[in-house]
C-alpha cells in the first residue's frame, strides 16, 4: 500500500492535449488531473477514443508532432532526489531520461512492439546500455536474469530467439521483463492483457502485481475492462471524451460509482454472478472528438441528463467520499436538484 | 427436444504441412473428431482459447473450411443437406440458408460500398429480388430491423463507428433470411457499453425469426449471458457441453473450472484467487498423447496420459470428456 504522506511519484496537473489537424484543433485530453504514488496502481479506465492512450504517452512524451500542450499543463516526477518538469524537456538527451529510464511502457500488441529483424536479447541489451553503465556482458546477464524472473524458461536459449518464435503470453512476458529491466519508477501499461487468453491474463497479472510489489514501482494500468481493474488497481480514473469523470479508491468506485458512465459502464458488463441480469447497453456512440458536446461531455449519452443544465454547464468536481472525486451535477450540492 | 438444425459426427479438419523429405508429413489437426448437434432455434456458444478451433468447426460447418473427414448434416424442415459433398445449385441454396458474421467490422465491409450497397449484395448475387424496387425494399426493412436509417443507408462505412458497423454487418448476414448464423467473435472487438447492445439485438433477432446461431466467443461471461447451450473446446476437441445453466453452476471438466476461474472478479477483494493453469495451449501439429488437456491439468494420472478420454454422458444433455469426471 502507498504511503499516503510521501510526495507523489508523478502529478500530472490540468493536462490538456489538442492535435493540429486539417480540420482544425481537435481536443483530445480536457484538463485532466492525477497522482501516482510509488507503490500504487491506478487503473485508468474508459471506452475507446476516451483519451487514455494520449494521456499515457504525455507522460513520456511519446505524442506526435502536432499536440499541442494546454498553457497551464505541467506533468511532475519525483526522483526523490530532484523533481523533472517533463513538459518542458526539449532537447533529446533530457528527454531520453524518462523514456524508458524512469518510466517504462508495455503496450497492448506485444508482436508490434518487438523489432522484428533483431533477437529478444539484443534489444533487451540495447536498452540497458542507453539507459544504464552496464558493460554489455553485465546488459545480457542482467536481461536472462529478467527473463526467468517473469517465468520465461529456458531463458538463456530464449534470450536468442526472435519475436515470432515466442507463444502471445511469452512475448507479453518479455516485454515486460524488458521494460523492467532498467528499473523505472513508473510503468505504463497500456491494455497488457487484452489480447491474451483469459487463463494467460491471470498470470500476467499476477506477475505485474508481483513486481509492483518487489520494485516499489508506481504502474498506470490502462485498460476497458472492470474486472481486470478490480483485479489490480489500488485507485481508478474513469475518462470519458478526454475528462475524468470519476476517481477514487477502487472499492467505492466500483461498489458504489457515483457518476452515470460508471455505473453503465458497469451495467452493461455481463456477469458470472447474475446470469439473468439483463445487459443495459449506455445508448448512442462515444460522439466524434471533433464534436465534443457543451456543458458535460457525458450529457449526450447520460439518461439523468437534466435538459438545460448539463448541455450547458460543466460539472464542478465535487468530492463524495474523501478522495472519492466525481464531475457531475447530480452530486454537487451547488448544483442542486438532486 | 427439438429436431437438430446441424449435426456433425466425427467431424475433422487437418491441414497438412510442408515436411522434410523423409518421415510422415505433419498435420495440424485443428478440428479432431467432433460429434455435435445443434438444435433449431437454439443460441449456441462455443467457447476456448485462441488456438483451440473454434474457428475452424464454424466454418466447417458452413463448408467454408475443407472437411478431413467425418459428416455435417443440415435439416431444416424443408431441405436436407449433407454439406460435406455440398455443390451446384444445392450449395447456393444452402449459402441463402447458412451466414457468417465476422469479427473485425472494420475489415469485414468494403469502404468503396454504400451500405445500402453492401446489404443488397447478397440479394443481388443470389438473386433473390426481382428488381431493384423489391431490393430497396428488403434492404429497407432489414436495416430497420439492426437499428439503421434510410440516412445511413446513403453512407460509407467510414463514418460509422464500431458498433455501428457490426449492425451493417448483421444486416448484411441477414438479408438473404438465413436460418443458420455463425457469429464469430463478433463482438470481441467492441467497447462493453456497445458490445452489451450488439448482444441484444442479436438476441432478439434470435427470438423473432427463430434463427439458429452459433456463437463463437473466448469470453464466457459474454457466452453466460446470451447462449442456451455451450460447447467447450480445447486444441480441436470438445471437452465439455452441456445447456448454460447446468455448465456454469456445476462445470465437471478441469479445463472448464479453470477458463470459469480465470476470469477477472469485479470485486477488489477477491483478488488472485483465479486458478492458474500451468503453460500455454500445446501446437495442434503434435498434440499431447491421451488426454490433450494433461499437459495443463492439475489432476492428470498415468491413465490420462495414456488414453484419449470420450465425452461421456453425465446427466441428459450434459456431456464431458474426462476420465475423472465422477471423482472430481
Amino acid at each position: 500500500m502507498p504511503d499516503a504522506n510521501q510526495q507523489p511519484l508523478i502529478s500530472v496537473e490540468n493536462l490538456s492535449i489538442q492535435f493540429r489537424t486539417s480540420e482544425g484543433l481537435v481536443t483530445a485530453v480536457d484538463n485532466v488531473s492525477f497522482d501516482i504514488q510509488a507503490g500504487e496502481v491506478l487503473g485508468l479506465v474508459g471506452e475507446s477514443g476516451s483519451g487514455k492512450s494520449v494521456t499515457a504517452k504525455a507522460l513520456m512524451l511519446l505524442n506526435a508532432e502536432n499536440a499541442v500542450y494546454g498553457e497551464h499543463s505541467r506533468i511532475t516526477v519525483n526522483t526523490g532526489a530532484d523533481t523533472i518538469d517533463v513538459l518542458s524537456l526539449q532537447r533529446p538527451q533530457d528527454r531520453m531520461q524518462i523514456r524508458g529510464g524512469l518510466i517504462s511502457m508495455i503496450f497492448q500488441e506485444p508482436m508490434a512492439s518487438f523489432a522484428p529483424a533483431m533477437s529478444v536479447g539484443s534489444q533487451m541489451v540495447e536498452q540497458l546500455l542507453l539507459h544504464t553503465t552496464m558493460t554489455k556482458a553485465e546488459a545480457r546477464e542482467h536481461s536472462i536474469d529478467m527473463l526467468n524472473r517473469v517465468g520465461i524458461s529456458d531463458a538463456s536459449k530464449r534470450f536468442k530467439q526472435y519475436a515470432f518464435e515466442f507463444s502471445g503470453g511469452m512475448r507479453q512476458r518479455a516485454m515486460i521483463a524488458m521494460a523492467l529491466s532498467t528499473k523505472p519508477r513508473l510503468l505504463i501499461a497500456d491494455e497488457p492483457t487484452t489480447a491474451l487468453d483469459v487463463t494467460i491474463q491471470a498470470h500476467v497479472i499476477d506477475l505485474m502485481l508481483d513486481l509492483v510489489e518487489e520494485f516499489k514501482m508506481g504502474i498506470l494500468f490502462i485498460t476497458h475492462d472492470l474486472g481486470v481493474i478490480a483485479q489490480t488497481a489500488d485507485r481508478v480514473a474513469v475518462m470519458y471524451l478526454g475528462n475524468l469523470l470519476e476517481t477514487g479508491p477502487v472499492r467505492p468506485v466500483i461498489r458504489t460509482p457515483s457518476h452515470p458512465y460508471t455505473r453503465g459502464l458497469l451495467n452493461a458488463l455481463p456477469r458470472l454472478d447474475d446470469l439473468d441480469a439483463p445487459l443495459t447497453p449506455i445508448p448512442g456512440d462515444i460522439p466524434s472528438p471533433l464534436e465534443r458536446p457543451g456543458g458535460c461531455v457525458f450529457h449526450t449519452r447520460c439518461s439523468q441528463a437534466i435538459a438545460g443544465q448539463c448541455n450547458s454547464v460543466a460539472p464542478a468536481v465535487v468530492e463524495v467520499q474523501p478522495d472519492h472525486r466525481v464531475a457531475c451535477v447530480l452530486r454537487d450540492p451547488a448544483g442542486g436538484r438532486v | 427436444m427439438t429436431e437438430p438444425l446441424i449435426t456433425a459426427g466425427d467431424l475433422s479438419v487437418h491441414y497438412p504441412l510442408r515436411g522434410n523429405l523423409f518421415g510422415p508429413k505433419p498435420v495440424v489437426k485443428a478440428v479432431d473428431g467432433i460429434n455435435l448437434q445443434i438444435e433449431r432455434g437454439s443460441f449456441f456458444g462455443l467457447v476456448g482459447e485462441s488456438g483451440s478451433g473454434k474457428t475452424t468447426l464454424g466454418r466447417a460447418l458452413l463448408q467454408a473450411a475443407p472437411i478431413t473427414r467425418g459428416d455435417v448434416t443440415y435439416r431444416d424442415g424443408e431441405v436436407n443437406y449433407r454439406i460435406n459433398d455440398l455443390a451446384g445449385d444445392d450449395l447456393k441454396d444452402f449459402r441463402k440458408r447458412a451466414q457468417l458474421i465476422f469479427q473485425d467490422p472494420y475489415a469485414a465491409l468494403s469502404p468503396r460500398m454504400t451500405v445500402r450497397d453492401i446489404i443488397a449484395e447478397p440479394l443481388e448475387v443470389m438473386q433473390l429480388t426481382a428488381n431493384r424496387e423489391e431490393t430497396d425494399e428488403r434492404v429497407r426493412e432489414v436495416a430497420a430491423k439492426c437499428r439503421l436509417n434510410l440516412e445511413h443507408l446513403r453512407r460509407y462505412p467510414h463514418a460509422f463507428s464500431g458498433g455501428q458497423r457490426q449492425r451493417i454487418s448483421i444486416a448484411r448476414a441477414l438479408v438473404s433470411s438465413p436460418r443458420f448464423i455463425v457469429a464469430d467473435e463478433s463482438v470481441a472487438a467492441l467497447d462493453v457499453s456497445i458490445q452489451a447492445d450488439v448482444l441484444n439485438l442479436l438476441q432478439s433477432i434470435s427470438n423473432e425469426m427463430q434463427l439458429t446461431f452459433l456463437f463463437i466467443s473466448h469470453d464466457l461471461s459474454v457466452v453466460a449471458h446470451v447462449c442456451d447451450h455451450v460447447a467447450v473446446m480445447y486444441l480441436g476437441s470438445l471437452v465439455e457441453t452441456a445447456s448454460t445453466r447446468e455448465l456454469f453452476n456445476a462445470p465437471r471438466h478441469p479445463y472448464t473450472r479453470a477458463l470459469m476461474s480465470a476470469i477477472p472478479s469485479l470485486d477488489p477483494d477477491n483478488r488472485g484467487n483465479a486458478q492458474k493453469l500451468e503453460g500455454e495451449i500445446p501446437s495442434p501439429t503434435n498434440p499431447p498423447p491421451g488426454c490433450k488437456f494433461q499437459t495443463r491439468c492439475p489432476h492428470a494420472t498415468d491413465l490420462c496420459r495414456q488414453q484419449e478420454p470420450k465425452l461421456d454422458t453425465m446427466n441428459g444433455e450434459h456431456q464431458v470428456a474426462c476420465h475423472h469426471w465422477q471423482t472430481l
